[in-house]
């Protein structure tokens, strides 16, 4: 065997406006500023623990992780389906949901592709650490090597002796068999990438030596938990290596670690990811108009809107270390050539820095195209659809779904003619049943009627002017430039944020019971400024974020009946492998 | 001599290197009609479902006509050339019990769980395919395939349980792929090359399975479910490997498709919605013939179904509300208009199977297909008055060509008849006011 020692370092952390984080000035200052915090402010309080979590990789949490052990020139090819949205996330979803045998099926296909990637002639040079003494039989310290290395960062954790052992062997047996090192090497790395603890991020907690009466998380979990939630990747070489050592759990080392973590250019990566689930933007995924009213939204169009909103965030929560409430006023965006001709300016190659100017109706991210046009209908905008959507994904309000006997008289005529959507919606108000929840959404979507289905500005419906006052919570204003005021100073913004960012970072939706936990992290969110990355941090280092409860159901005996291997029926004969 | 066995003779030829073994000398891997599985095994019987959104006028689309030879009317009058072969069971009842109307999801629910939901998120048990595919879809390279028209991969009918939907194929090429891709084992090729690596594959996965214990330990009782559907998934895919490493029995009615290099339009617009619905069923058609399934969904429109007809402005279920009633014909005739798409491509769904010669008969002989809709009356939101269809003869178990008036019973009625026509003896199913231990004693043979 030869070592060949092509495995990337670790990513370093990088400080946010070029400062290194792992400079003790920094870090210094960081651990201070988080002591006297805790000195001086109120004490987190306690909440009912949650126990630990199960759940399901995400396409890009699998794409990210293997980004990292393999490099980005590895291509999946294939978008495992997402669990089902729960409370408002599909992260919570993820910690409920099982697998069905279709998509283990998936799952295998892309492993069996990247395995193959991996091992191929152009590729092995680069992501195998060492040379076989030949490539047609086995070689047990390479494939040693190279397993050891990999399956420790796709299973966040090392791997025991006993089960490198059997890796080997198999990667071993395979090898001889076929004539082939690389085809051992690959059989035994597509096992990997679908066996459980791969494809689900599995806690597990042990006590706590400050409490034994109290359960944490163990170390490896922690180390995922956070990981994912910040990088929303596996955890790396770095965190691996601090959780083997024992020092996580310590208080100033973890501080340390997650200042390293938020300093990391992956951190973007992260808040991507979250706010891609916050904003319910798989809708993208199936997103389309009437091409023969906005014949110029593309799928490009639709590609760019996500992306562009995604910029924004980024640039203004991570990059900028802005407040995150000056997201829905910001007239700082990006813009790409797709978009130009919906936002009715000339194009430029690429994507560009894009300053809206004072007196443009477009500001924020209400008056984004991704807002507008995915929360519309395929041939027209929709008042209500804008304004749930504000509700139910900024505030975190439930808006109820319409009763089932609404008396649609009042729709039914037909020599009614609506000139612009606010005489039609207005409709929905002559029906007690319907006008209680239209009154709570209409009023800010009417707002946004300067923006047509496809978020192109118009100023007038069917030759009729519009009308864009509105209300949110009582606050009036004449256009969409108000509401995103309006927005921006409701008390419910962040505390929506709060909520979110908690349960997609513990993995299972906020509780009632956690209201006096949302208030403490809202109150210290508008401590630091309503900035993401202390919103973050304060998340992480909270004794709720490590803290869990046991398992119901743990101490039950294993059913004895499920074979490991059962019996294999072909053709309706048993079949004896 | 012993006499050869096919499945001894090709175990034989795998135990060392591979070899490539030319079929046509081996008499014994085909039967003397090529009417049934080389193996002398009865065609399979198979189960699926259809789903459209949405429900009818019933004005236009209740045939006034019970029994056999029914009339048409208007909005079914794309049926005529599958009349003969489907039930038109009408006059359905979703009870919700004590729970509320959920718009666009108790109705469906209720026909495919036998059970009203008590929110959004609820799915009480399983839906009635994971059921029959527990019990006849084991053997087969997949236990069960789903897909739909919508180009939606939420969009679903199918639960394992609530939180376990079975994500369609949304994508005609993915779909292509996946069955008839580099891993399909072509039952009528002409010759067969056992893939040592496909052993070496399915040894590695074996060794998965058997992490299964250990893990178990470390998870609370919830957990060890999902834990459980993983690796009964991991199972199937043991057996996947399996049958790759035996040649599959040659079966006449199978035919390869044509190769599908693209994806045609994604919009919502209703020729792209029935474009999409004619390659998943042509696709879908033939993984059966193939004996690649014996379970199979297909989703042509969501509840809430947002299929829009260019130039007009108000998708189909914004439609079913906000069009006013024309005061002449007495219906919305826009909502109208896409019932019948839907109707013309049940149609469509449903020749298909006629289409492939199986024994005596066609493929449709050998199905049970089960589609349901989520209103009666969409425009109201009822859960009465709801139509079913049911199409095939399930190996001759089922009379078809029926219009039957279901007096607003459940239409768990119809569910239960499938369950028992696809062998499972159950004494009754659904709960509460849907439980029901009556069959539509006029389809069954």
């Amino acid at each position: 065997m030869t070592l060949t020692g092509r495995r990337a370092a670790p990513i370093e952390g990088r400080a946010r406006g070029g400062k290194t984080a792992g400079t003790p000035g920094r870090a210094l200052l960081v651990l201070v500023a988080g002591l006297l915090a805790g000195c001086s402010g109120t004490p987190e309080p306690a909440v009912p623990l949650a126990p630990p979590h199960m759940r399901v990789v995400t396409t890009q949490q699998y794409l990210n992780t293997l980004s990292y052990v393999f490099g980005t020139s590895i291509n999946l090819g294939i978008a495992f389906p997402p669990p089902p949205r729960t409370e408002g996330l599909l992260a919570s979803g993820a910690a409920l949901s099982g697998v069905t045998a279709s998509q283990i099926e998936l799952f295998q296909r892309a492993a069996n592709s990247i395995a193959n990637q991996v091992v191929s002639p152009e590729n092995r040079a680069f992501l195998i650490p060492c040379t076989p003494a030949s490539s047609s039989r086995a070689d047990h310290e390479c494939a040693k090597t190279f397993l050891s290395q990999t399956s420790r960062l796709l299973q966040r954790r090392p791997l025991s002796d006993a089960e490198l052992s059997g890796y080997v062997a198999q990667a071993g047996a395979t090898a001889d068999q076929l004539g082939d090192f690389y085809k051992g090497i690959a059989v035994v790395l597509e096992s990997l990438l679908v066996s459980p603890e791969v494809l689900f991020i599995i806690e597990t907690s042990e006590p706590d030596p400050n409490d034994p009466e109290r359960l944490r998380l163990d170390a490896y979990s922690l180390a995922s938990r956070l990981s994912f939630f910040l990088w929303n990747a596996a955890p790396d070489d770095m965190l691996l290596k601090v959780a083997e050592s024992g020092e996580l759990h310590n208080k100033r080392k973890l501080a340390r670690v997650v200042d390293t973590m938020l300093a990391s250019p992956r951190l973007e990566v992260g808040v991507r990811a979250f706010f891609d689930d916050m904003f319910a933007f798989d809708i993208f995924d199936s997103l389309s108009k009437d091409a023969t009213v906005y014949p110029y939204f593309t799928g490009a169009v639709v590609a760019d809107a996500r992306e562009q909103t995604l910029l924004t965030v980024v640039d203004h929560l991570v990059r900028k270390e802005l407040d995150y409430r000056d997201l829905f006023t910001t007239r700082s965006t990006f813009m790409s050539a797709a978009l130009a001709p919906i936002y009715q300016l000339p194009a430029e190659v690429g994507w560009t820095a894009h300053e809206f100017p004072t007196d443009s109706p477009r500001q924020g991210l209400l008056t984004h195209v991704s807002f507008l046009a995915s929360h519309s209908h395929p041939g027209r905008s929709s008042p209500t659809l804008r304004g749930k959507a504000l509700r139910e994904l900024l505030l975190c309000q439930i808006v109820p779904p319409p009763p089932p006997d609404v008396d649609f008289s009042a729709l039914n005529n037909p020599d009614a003619h609506y000139p612009t959507q606010r005489e039609r919606v207005a409709a929905h108000l002559q029906n007690p049943s319907c006008a209680g929840c239209h009154r709570i959404t209409d009023p800010i979507g009417l707002a946004l009627e300067n923006f047509d289905g496809a978020g192109r500005f118009r100023d007038s419906e069917g030759g009729s002017p519009i009308d864009t006052s509105g209300d949110l919570d009582g606050k009036e204003f004449t256009d969409s430039v108000g509401l995103a005021q309006s927005l921006r100073d409701n008390p419910g913004l962040p505390r929506c944020l709060v909520q979110r960012v908690y349960s997609y970072a513990s993995g299972s939706a906020m509780k009632p019971t956690d209201r006096v936990l949302l208030e403490y992290l809202t109150a210290q969110f508008s401590q630091d400024g309503y900035k993401l990355p202390e919103l973050m941090r304060t998340v992480v280092l909270s004794n709720a974020f490590s803290a869990v409860a046991e398992s119901p159901g743990i101490d039950e005996p294993l059913e004895p009946g499920v074979p490991v291997r059962q019996q294999i029926v072909l053709n309706g004969q048993p079949h004896q492998p | 001599m012993k006499k050869a066995n096919r499945r001894a003779v090709l175990r034989g030829m795998l135990n060392g290197t591979a070899v490539t073994v030319a079929l046509p000398l081996l008499n014994c891997f085909l039967n003397d009609n090529g009417t049934a599985l080389a193996s002398g095994a009865p065609i399979p019987v198979r189960f699926g479902t259809w789903g459209w959104g949405l429900g009818m006028n019933s004005e236009i689309f209740v045939p006034n006509k019970i029994g056999a030879d029914f009339d048409l009317p208007e909005e079914i009058s794309a049926l005529s050339s599958v009349r003969k072969h489907i039930n038109l069971i009408t006059n359905t009842t979703a009870f919700r019990d004590s729970y509320q109307n959920l718009c666009h999801y108790s109705g469906w629910v209720i026909a495919r769980t036998g059970a009203a939901p008590k929110d959004r998120r609820d799915i009480r048990g399983e839906t009635i395919d994971v059921t029959i595919s527990n019990r006849i879809g084991g053997s087969t390279r997949f236990r069960s395939l789903t897909a739909t028209a919508t180009a939606d991969v939420r969009s679903t009918y199918s639960y394992v349980d609530r939180n376990t939907p079975n994500a369609p194929e949304w994508s005609p090429l993915q779909f292509y792929t996946r069955l008839f891709g580099p891993e399909y084992p072509d039952p009528n090729a002409t010759s067969f090359t056992p893939d040592p690596l496909v052993m070496a594959r399915k040894s590695a996965l074996s060794g998965v399975l058997e992490q299964r214990q250990s893990l178990m330990r470390r998870v609370g009782s919830e957990d060890r479910a999902r834990l459980d559907q993983y690796f009964t998934g991991l199972r199937h895919l043991e057996q996947q490997f399996q049958q790759r490493l035996e040649k599959p029995e040659p079966i006449a009615a199978c035919r390869l498709p044509g190769e599908v290099t693209a994806d045609p339009a994604m919009g919502q617009d209703q020729d792209a919605v029935s474009d999409r619905h004619r390659m998943m069923t042509d696709l879908m058609v033939m993984a059966l013939a193939c004996d690649q399934t014996r379970v199979f969904n297909m989703g042509y429109t969501a509840g809430f179904a947002s299929t829009i007809k260019p130039g007009y402005e108000k998708p189909h279920h914004t439609a079913t509300h906000e069009e006013p009633v024309d005061g002449e014909l007495g219906y919305q005739p826009m909502s109208s208009w896409f019932t019948r798409h839907a109707m013309a491509d049940w149609a469509y769904f449903v020749d298909a199977f006629t289409k492939v010669k199986e024994g005596d008969g066609t493929l449709l002989d050998n199905v049970f297909i089960y589609a349901t809709t989520d209103h009666g009356y969409a425009r109201t939101h009822s859960l009465d008055g709801i139509p079913v269809f049911t199409a095939g003869r399930a190996g001759g178990r089922a009379r078809t060509g029926l219009h039957i008036d279901a007096k607003a019973t459940s239409p768990t009625r119809v569910g239960y008849t499938a369950l028992r026509l696809m062998g499972l003896d159950l004494p009754s199913w659904g709960a509460d006011s849907n439980n029901t231990s009556s069959p539509i004693s006029e389809i069954v043979v």
